[in-house]
């Protein structure tokens, strides 16, 4: 009885009421006649577009810059990186890697100039990050305009200037790593290796980050800033390479998620695309200051599989699609505890 | 508010401390003429959203007095008012009696939702902002679970041009037919071809005052020493969870009201998207009428509605004209919106963390260990 007791206390009321709730859909989903394995294996693969976008949380957390709701920032790196690529005109395997090039070398410009701000504002990261990612996702809406790109396959058609709301990567990078040794089971079944792989890679690049040394004194920094600068930390420094890495990852994340996707979305695409990833790792039993690599896994997991369920098997059961009114509460519902919690904590010390 | 000297460091301090509007007026002062609109079409616009939306942009007050920042919980009460007015349409009270009906469903809807915000915002001291703001998003669900799918089924609608075709949930847009401008027309006037919503600037200035008189009451100063620094407050035995509560109750009901006449005025209400830009567009408006995270007055709303709604009117235009695209004006007033907020909520941050420091090292010298802010 204990151990269950300190199992909810760990884990969290709502993180069981979703786990619960992920496992009923999946139960009931057979008796409402939703196939069981096309149901895994979307959620397999929304799991691999989103999870690197939640990782791009990691870092921040762990420096105490709060939840990255800049993340915005990062994924406009990583859409130039896309836009750049097809304008070059590379594509398959080279084109991906080269938009990864591009988008890495504006992600470090974003992520530094971003680091340095949130240097100046210790304390209200949250509400800034989320007015930066706004305001530069408006601010990008103009450049995509006026941008000087002459391929015919991003730029309207009519107007012969500016680019399209949606880009296709079809003829570029579709799928590309979704395909790299898929494995296929039955009919509906696919796993799609290749972007599973590519996550793991990345978890583990983190995960080794915060085993060495500059990956420890970051950590010290989140946990107690007085301490780190007692022990010789920059603490600043520390912060911005978070920072760094946060956008970076989110660049990635976003070029990710495209190649299965299939479209590069740009203007007011990328304006809501933090939240997601914010409720996802906060599911996962992350708080405002503490996040490891499995709370991205879990939290992902859990997050994804209630968007992939939700509106396939609810709508079986009561003929209506609440999916997006459920996505909407679980998620900020997720984001208010989280943001509640802690202060809480604190309290009890 | 201190007098002004009329020295070089006088000069300096206003022009530093209202960089914002003057930016805002000199930028205003270029698209005018690029836009092409008549002086007359700008001063009407200006007129009708000056009564549309002053009331919502006072709502703010209040919170930030209590030091609570921009409560971005306001589209709570926003939601309410929403409410309020869909029953009024359904039951078809027009008039004046229609919009004092909605006030009155709306506000103890409001209130409890105020009551809720204020409890949730207790939990987050010093993360209030950004705590309303995903309040305002959470909110926003159960408001769509409310009227999508509980309005028709559960709480009984009678009009079915209200309700979507299968049954049950409210329309994407209402049609505000019976309350249409009843309070802007109550009294119509017009001077100069120019049409004056005259009994909402009544109403507004009625709040105006209120709102000075509020600050002079008791409440109203324990919410300025709360603003001014809370712990110092709780031991001087100000109830400080409860005044909290208090501040974004108010603000939150007034809120509601402002989005009624919001509403009212404007004819139609987009029902799942209305209230989404409330928000925003008050904090911007707020904002750029030079107000601050902790500190605004009276004269900052009025100031930042006319100059952030003639930049509303204007930039389309004055994008058209300028690069042919009148998408681009679109975009730069999005960009505008939010760029004016991420810039005082830094520059808000960066000045306090700034005054930190230096009370730090002041404390370090004072001890005798001159070092040097590293950090």
């Amino acid at each position: 009885m204990n151990r269950i007791k300190t199992f909810i206390q760990d884990a969290g009321w709502p993180r069981i009421i979703i786990g619960l709730f992920l496992i009923a859909l999946f139960i009931a989903a057979p008796s409402v006649k939703v196939r069981v394995d096309t149901s895994l294996s979307d959620t397999f693969t929304r799991f691999g577009m989103n999870a690197v976008m939640v990782l791009a949380m990691v870092p921040m957390i762990q420096a105490g810059c709060g939840l990255n709701f800049g993340l915005p920032l990062g994924i406009i790196a990583g859409l130039l990186g896309a836009v750049l690529t097809i304008e070059i005109g590379f594509t398959g395997a080279l084109g991906f890697l080269t938009a990864i090039i591009i988008a890495s070398g504006f992600a470090l410009i974003f992520g530094y100039g971003y680091g340095v701000l949130l240097n100046r504002v210790k304390g209200d990261e949250m509400m800034i990050a989320t007015y930066v990612g706004f305001s530069s996702v408006a601010f990008m809406c103009m450049v995509w305009l006026l941008v000087p790109l002459k391929s015919p396959n991003m730029i309207w058609g009519y107007g012969g200037s500016g680019l399209r709301t949606t880009i296709t990567v079809e003829d570029y990078w579709l799928k590309i790593l979704n395909d790299f040794l898929a494995v296929k089971i039955g009919e509906k079944f696919v796993f799609p290796t290749g972007m599973f792989l590519f996550c793991a890679l990345l978890c583990l690049i983190i995960w080794a980050f915060f085993k060495t040394k500059t990956g420890t004194a970051l950590t010290a920094v989140g946990s107690n800033p007085d301490f780190a600068r007692a022990s010789g930390i920059k603490i600043n420094k520390m912060r911005t390479i978070s920072v760094v890495l946060s956008t970076w990852l989110g660049a990635i994340g976003i070029l990710v998620y495209q190649q299965s996707f299939g479209f590069i979305q740009l203007y007011m695409g990328p304006f809501y695309m933090a939240f997601p990833a914010v409720a996802a790792i906060l599911i996962g039993g992350a708080s405002v200051n503490k996040a490891s690599i499995s709370n991205v896994l879990i939290g992902t997991f859990l997050f994804q599989g209630i968007l992939t369920m939700t509106p396939s098997v609810i709508n079986s059961v009561i003929q209506t699609d609440m999916s997006e009114v459920i996505r909407i509460i679980v998620s900020n519902g997720m984001i208010i505890y989280a943001l509640t919690r802690v202060v809480k904590a604190r309290a009890v010390k | 508010m201190k007098k002004i000297k009329f020295t070089k460091e006088g000069l300096i301090h206003f022009l530093s401390s209202n960089a914002v509007p003057i930016m805002f007026i000199i930028l205003s002062l270029f698209a005018i003429p690029l836009s092409g609109f008549s002086i007359n079409y700008l001063v009407q616009e200006l007129l009708t959203r000056l009564g549309r939306n002053s009331f919502l942009v006072l709502s703010l007050l209040i919170p930030i007095i209590a030091g609570m920042g921009l409560n971005f919980g306001m589209v709570l009460g926003a939601m309410a008012g929403q409410i309020g007015l869909l029953f009024v349409t359904d039951w078809g009270v027009a008039g004046i009696p229609g919009l004092s009906l909605a006030a009155i469903i709306a506000t103890p809807l409001a209130a409890l939702l105020g009551y809720l915000c204020g409890k949730i915002l207790n939990k987050a001291k010093g993360r209030e902002m950004v705590t309303g703001f995903i309040l305002a998003f959470l909110m926003d669900g159960i408001y769509q679970l409310l009227v999508l799918y509980g309005m028709g089924s559960v709480i009984p609608i009678k009009s079915s041009g209200l309700v979507l075709s299968r049954g049950y949930g409210i329309r994407n847009a209402v049609n505000l037919v019976g309350v249409r401008q009843s309070l802007d027309d109550l009294i119509p006037l017009s001077i100069a071809g120019l049409k004056i919503p005259l009994v909402t600037f009544m109403v507004i200035a009625f709040f105006c005052l209120f709102i000075v008189w509020f600050r002079k009451t008791k409440l109203g100063q324990d919410m300025r020493a709360l603003g001014q620094d809370m712990a110092v407050s709780d031991s001087a035995g100000i109830p400080v969870e409860k005044t909290r509560i208090i501040a974004i109750i108010i603000s939150t009901i007034l809120a509601c009201y402002g989005q009624i006449i919001f509403l009212q005025n404007i004819g139609t209400m987009n029902t799942y998207g209305s209230h989404n830009q409330t928000g925003m567009f008050s904090i911007a408006a707020l904002l750029i009428g030079g107000a601050s995270v902790s500190r605004a007055s009276i004269s900052n709303v009025f100031l930042g509605v006319i100059l952030f709604h003639l930049m509303f009117v204007v930039s389309p235009m004055a994008g058209k004209t300028l690069i042919g695209s009148a998408m681009l004006g679109e975009y730069f007033r999005v960009f505008i919106s939010y760029g004016i907020i991420a810039i005082a909520l830094v520059l808000h941050a960066w000045k306090r963390q700034k005054e930190r420091e230096r009370e730090r090292l002041s404390l370090r010298l004072g001890n005798g260990t001159a070092v040097k802010a590293g950090e």
